[in-house]
């Protein structure tokens, strides 16, 4: 068996945590309870954790507005994120952040990010800071097909390259940027080819296949981790909701999303493959299908009982270190 | 020589040093008193790949010069031009360890680099509840008055003063200008700090020792009681001179030097006015939201009651920076604009001076 059980029972509960996680939020703005706006990433989750399963906490990820798979996978508290989605003081940003800017710097996690291409720059800074201070740490991007063309995005892979920085930029392809095609969008149609042309190994893989992208980006980490520079995976992928929570998704072809969710669900492919090779029993994962559930109860009936900021301290505090 | 008279006494030599001399000083030993501390941005050492002399240029100013070959090119990076990806690396590097000063070789270059500076740096800390440090620097050149034309001679120091979470710095000689970068690279917060192109070779007294002047503290380089005048960067210049000329007719002029605009030192401000009752403040930026208005504002709100005559503003016009020298000098404020604006203040009101 080419992974231990621990690994697989791991990757396994986290994709299965996000699923779950995003289809509440959904509930939950739905029903109300989550202010302003979200970007849920059903659907996109073996990317997320295969991304992020060997990394540890000094290892830096910035994400994109579609960002609370990443932050599970990288560790960050369940119930905080509730709460901070949900805007209460004990959420992982003090209710200051919401969904499109939520963080744990403790976790490694340099944020969501709600401008498209705003993170690689400072992803950057992070695997500056690694490279600057020997630390052998590494930090991971994650983009979409939509950031891939913003010019911050060029920027910062050209300088990656010079600066021979250990970033591994991940490019979640899940065909939309917003509600426009990627192959509308992205003028020399693959991303790929162009990531190749700044001058670091860049690969296309299936981001629906969890081991095919955990395997790809094991090279891109060690490679980052070894100081050889950075590399570009750009993982394929579908988006089961809409850009935003609300999106009538009227760009997309009717019964799009509907086989998607029949045929193309990362969670059914790992699963079923898991099952296929004998290397994890259904039963053990349907427990964990249990917990899971559990633990989002429990995460949004904190959250709905959580405090709200209160203006008179919240409002002004945490602008400066110092003023 | 500006008069510091509100600055601890530094014990120990002072050498003339110019505002060039005096931030690569700062640079220089917090670089060596700490090892997280980094410079990066284009030609801030010069040469890179070249086959020609290496630390080329030290910046295009010739601030950095010197500093590669003591720190190496693992510490003072030369980047490619993409302004955005250099405050990113700052500002990613600053969250995870690193205290870098980044420069933006003109300072109108924030155009192309904005979003890495108000989206993400500036609101790192508030967005992430307070868990977060972005100790950086990012030093940049203002002003006109070397016919670089409208893309290299902005005043953009409004632009940034309106953003909560950055901190905005503004020195006016060399003295300050160590001791403010100095503090600026240990502060914890991002920093803007900026040098205005014509004033780097103004030399005065600066002593040799590492010392951090406190940012939202003002400095009073002329003390009076008849007028107030507030000036930040070089407008200090003119400020000083129109305090002595007006002197000799016996009329004194409180000439008060922010030295930060973020923070600002209100008090210092008000507690000047209350004492002449007359304002006029010099600024080179464009006169829209811009500083003069801001601190304007803040007199005619918190302290309208001690004005005996209108506030007066001497700013540029509402108009880019022109190229052609005629239209330049009459674009920039001068002593000459600012003195007609000081009589006017003395000579309104119930009681003109």
């Amino acid at each position: 068996m080419p992974y231990s059980t621990e690994f697989l029972l791991s990757a396994y509960r986290t994709m299965k945590t996000i699923r779950e996680f995003e289809e509440r939020c959904v509930k939950e703005f739905e029903g109300g309870n989550v202010p302003g706006f979200t970007h849920v990433s059903n659907g996109q989750e073996a990317i997320a954790v295969a991304a992020c399963i060997d990394l540890s906490d000094k290892d830096i990820i910035g994400s994109t507005h579609r960002g609370h798979g990443h932050c599970i996978a990288k560790g960050c508290d369940v119930g905080g994120m509730m709460k901070e989605i949900m805007g209460r003081s004990t959420g992982l940003c003090k209710g200051k952040g919401g969904s499109m800017h939520i963080a744990d710097i403790d976790k490694g996690m340099l944020g969501a990010n709600a401008i498209v291409g705003g993170g690689p720059p400072l992803v950057n800074g992070a695997a500056l800071a690694a490279k600057t201070l020997g630390t052998k740490n590494v930090a991971l991007s994650f983009n979409g097909d939509g950031s891939a063309n913003q010019g911050t995005v060029f920027e910062a892979m050209n300088m990656a390259v010079v600066l021979k920085l250990p970033h591994v930029f991940v490019y979640e392809n899940n065909g939309y940027a917003e509600g426009t095609a990627a192959n509308y969008a992205v003028g020399s149609n693959s991303l790929t080819e162009r990531n190749a042309g700044f001058g670091m190994p860049a690969e296309c893989i299936d981001g629906l296949d969890f081991f095919a992208t955990y395997e790809a980006l094991k090279i891109a980490t060690e490679r980052a981790r070894n100081g050889d520079g950075p590399t570009a995976i750009e993982a394929m992928c579908v988006r089961f909701d809409g850009h935003f929570i609300g999106d009538p998704q009227l760009y997309r072809p009717k019964d799009e999303v509907k086989n998607a969710r029949k045929n193309q669900d990362c969670i059914k492919i790992f699963r079923e493959r898991v099952i296929a090779e004998g290397w994890l029993k259904a039963a053990a994962m349907n427990a964990i299908d249990k917990e899971v559930m559990v633990e989002i109860e429990t995460a949004v009936v904190n959250a709905l009982a959580a405090p709200h900021p209160d203006p008179a301290t919240d409002l002004m505090s945490d602008v400066y270190c110092s003023y | 020589m500006t008069n510091h008279s509100n600055n601890p006494a530094i014990g120990g030599k002072t050498s003339l040093k110019t505002i060039r001399e005096a931030i690569n000083d700062a640079l220089r030993e917090e670089m060596r008193r700490d090892p997280t501390v980094i410079v990066l941005g284009e030609e801030v050492s010069g040469g890179a790949g070249c086959e020609g002399e290496d630390d080329a240029y030290g910046g295009v100013f010739g601030v950095t010069k010197g500093l590669m070959p003591e720190f190496g090119r693992e510490r003072v990076i030369d980047t490619p031009i993409s302004e955005a990806a250099i405050i990113g690396a700052a500002a990613g590097a600053a969250n995870n360890g690193l205290r870098p000063v980044a420069e933006l070789m003109f300072f109108d270059f924030i155009g192309v680099s904005f979003d890495q500076i108000f989206n993400q740096a500036a609101k790192f800390r508030y967005m992430f509840g307070g868990k977060s440090k972005t100790p950086m620097v990012i030093r940049g050149t203002v002003g006109g008055g070397w016919r670089a034309g409208a893309q290299h001679s902005s005043m953009l120091h409004s632009i940034v003063t309106h953003i909560a979470g950055l901190k905005v710095v503004m020195p006016a000689n060399a003295y300050d200008a160590k001791g403010l970068m100095v503090q600026a690279i240990r502060d914890d917060d991002p920093v803007i700090f900026l040098e205005h192109k014509v004033m780097y070779d103004i030399a005065c007294e600066v002593p040799d020792e590492q010392y951090a002047i406190p940012f939202g503290e003002a400095a009073f380089p002329r003390q009076g009681s008849d007028v107030t005048i507030v000036a930040i960067s070089n407008m200090v210049t003119h400020a000083i001179t129109v305090a002595d000329i007006l002197a000799k007719e016996g009329i004194s002029c409180d000439v008060i030097d922010p030295r930060t605009v973020s923070p600002l030192d209100h008090e210092a401000i008000l507690e000047s006015v209350e004492v002449t009752g007359r304002l006029v403040i010099i600024d080179e930026g464009n006169p829209r939201c811009g500083l003069a208005t801001d601190i304007a504002g803040i007199v005619a709100e918190h302290g309208f009651y001690s004005l005996k005559a209108p506030i007066r503003t001497v700013t540029a016009p509402h108009t880019p920076v022109p190229f052609a020298p005629e239209l330049e000098d009459a674009y920039l404020p001068n002593a000459e604009k600012l003195m007609v604006a000081v009589r006017e203040v003395l000579a309104a009101g119930p009681s003109g001076a």
